[in-house]
């Protein structure tokens, strides 16, 4: 069992769902209200990383992220770091990949707000943050916590990329799915099956607790 | 689509994948197929070559799959369909040949050789004596240093035995980073994002890649000789029989020798 490699696992899962919290709560309300020109293909950008696979990103991140490019010398410039083979690295393509588990579900939970609760509040005189903080969170709350286990389950999972632009670095972009691998390629199996099975039951308990979120907020509405 | 269904939707998206891999295995292969050959990552370059020369000589065709020797001794334990294994490492040919999987001990077919890589805009140059990537890691200029991963790659572990004999295995340790496989390895060590990198001659002499930096031949002694065996898998065609014949052949060995392998009547 490799704990620095789980323990980077949850550090990179945890901020990444921090980082799109607030993203995706923009991102969910103003694609769940508001009308404009282009926006089915704004939406299918951001539903890009369900069907692409990993290593297209993967391949555009060392493209635009090496060493050798604009972006990756900008980096380095500013923070005397590089962007490939690193924790940020890593995050960055995260956040990408991770952009429709974390927008569709908020979307469809602001979506499920009718305009009359709206309206009714800005009538009231709320301004726009208390009415996001008292009337729209907690009529959305069921799709926003979906979409944050959501997005720290499948980072938990994220393989591809990671094996493309990791090196696997221990303790830096050595996550828990590339350290299964290595132990596979390994032949050490002992090892490889804790890791995995670890990485299971978290996944099965995310999963499972959305699913029980969303039956629940079901019969509550039915009541 | 709500959150739920999403949830339920990815999962969806799986389930007909997963009932045709039921199906599929039952698919057996004839004996006029074109073979499939599953090759060590560091034969990409010379064995295209190889192959190329193969059809126009002898009008028969192969396929060819490159990827990490583990990952196709573990493959072909489990009886995937391939007719030819060349593997980076004789240890797994030598096992399979125990498991009974392969038809006998196989053939050596070439050494392979390693070189100290440096692309353009590297922080040192490369030399055989390793003196620039010692001082320029005594200046801390070096931040990446690429090898493959020596827990399973060949081609790491003698990485890590030259950087070791060398005494410079500890302070680079902390800058490497580890491809999955040699060929991932030297992507690493070319893409301008690390200084440099261990990885195979075969790969460095493609000129894919020779025209991203510089590079010395390491010494041979500074590691375990890089044996590579291949064997045919049980119930291999005629075609992947004339390959195999083929790669020992003074056509395929030219083209070896040429991708700077040691052949085996050069030891």
């Amino acid at each position: 069992m490799d704990w620095s490699a789980l323990s980077l696992s949850l550090k990179l899962a945890a901020w990444t769902m921090v980082i799109l919290f607030p993203i995706g709560i923009w991102l969910g309300r103003v694609l769940a209200w508001q009308d404009f020109r282009g926006k089915p293909l704004v939406e299918a950008m951001f539903a890009l990383p369900l069907v692409l696979p990993p290593t297209v990103l993967g391949y555009y991140l060392l493209v635009a992220l090496g060493g050798a490019t604009p972006l990756g010398r900008f980096y380095h410039d500013l923070t005397g770091q590089q962007l490939v083979f690193s924790f940020e690295g890593l995050l960055i393509a995260s956040i990408l990949f991770n952009l429709p588990f974390a927008i569709q579900p908020m979307q469809r939970g602001f979506e499920a707000i009718p305009i009359e609760v709206r309206d009714a509040a800005a009538c009231c005189g709320l301004s726009g943050w208390r009415t996001l903080w008292r009337i729209e969170l907690p009529l959305a709350w069921p799709g926003i916590l979906t979409a944050l286990v959501l997005t720290f389950a499948h980072t938990l999972g994220e393989f591809g990329v990671v094996l493309m632009v990791g090196g696997s670095i221990p303790g830096e972009t050595k996550t828990i799915a590339i350290a299964i691998y290595d132990r596979v390629q390994a032949f050490d199996t002992a090892a490889a099956g804790a890791m995995s099975a670890t990485l299971l039951i978290i996944s099965l308990m995310a999963i499972s607790f959305t699913f029980l979120i969303s039956s629940r907020f079901k019969s509550r509405r039915h009541d | 689509m709500s959150y739920q269904s999403i949830v339920q939707w990815s999962l969806h998206v799986w389930l007909l994948p997963a009932a045709l891999l039921v199906v599929l295995p039952a698919q057996a292969q004839s004996t006029t197929d074109v073979p499939t050959v599953a090759a060590a990552s560091d034969l990409q370059f010379a064995l295209e070559d190889i192959a190329a020369r193969f059809r126009a000589d002898t009008k028969l065709d192969v396929k060819l799959v490159f990827g990490s020797s583990g990952n196709f001794y573990r493959q072909i334990e489990q009886g995937a369909p391939f007719q030819l294994f060349m593997s980076a490492d004789e240890g797994f040919i030598f096992k399979l040949a125990d498991l009974g999987r392969v038809e006998d001990r196989g053939a050596l077919y070439a050494v392979g050789r390693i070189v100290l890589f440096a692309p353009h805009q590297s922080s040192f140059k490369p030399d055989a004596q390793f003196k620039g990537l010692k001082s320029a890691l005594t200046n801390d200029r070096i931040k990446r240093f690429a090898i493959a991963n020596p827990e399973h790659a060949p081609y790491g572990r003698a990485a890590e035995q030259t950087l070791r004999k060398l005494g410079l295995w500890s302070s680079l340790q902390p800058k490497l980073v580890l491809g999955e496989n040699v060929s991932q390895a030297a992507q690493f060590a070319t893409s301008g994002s690390a200084d440099g990198g261990i990885f195979a001659f075969s790969l460095a002499l493609s000129p894919a890649v020779s025209k991203l930096g510089s590079y010395v031949l390491i010494p041979a002694e500074t590691h375990d000789p890089l044996r590579q065996r291949m064997a045919l898998v049980k119930g291999a065609n005629i075609s992947a029989r004339t390959f195999y014949n083929y790669l020992q052949q003074s056509g395929g060995r030219e083209i070896f020798k040429r991708y700077g392998f040691v052949l085996p009547s050069e030891i």
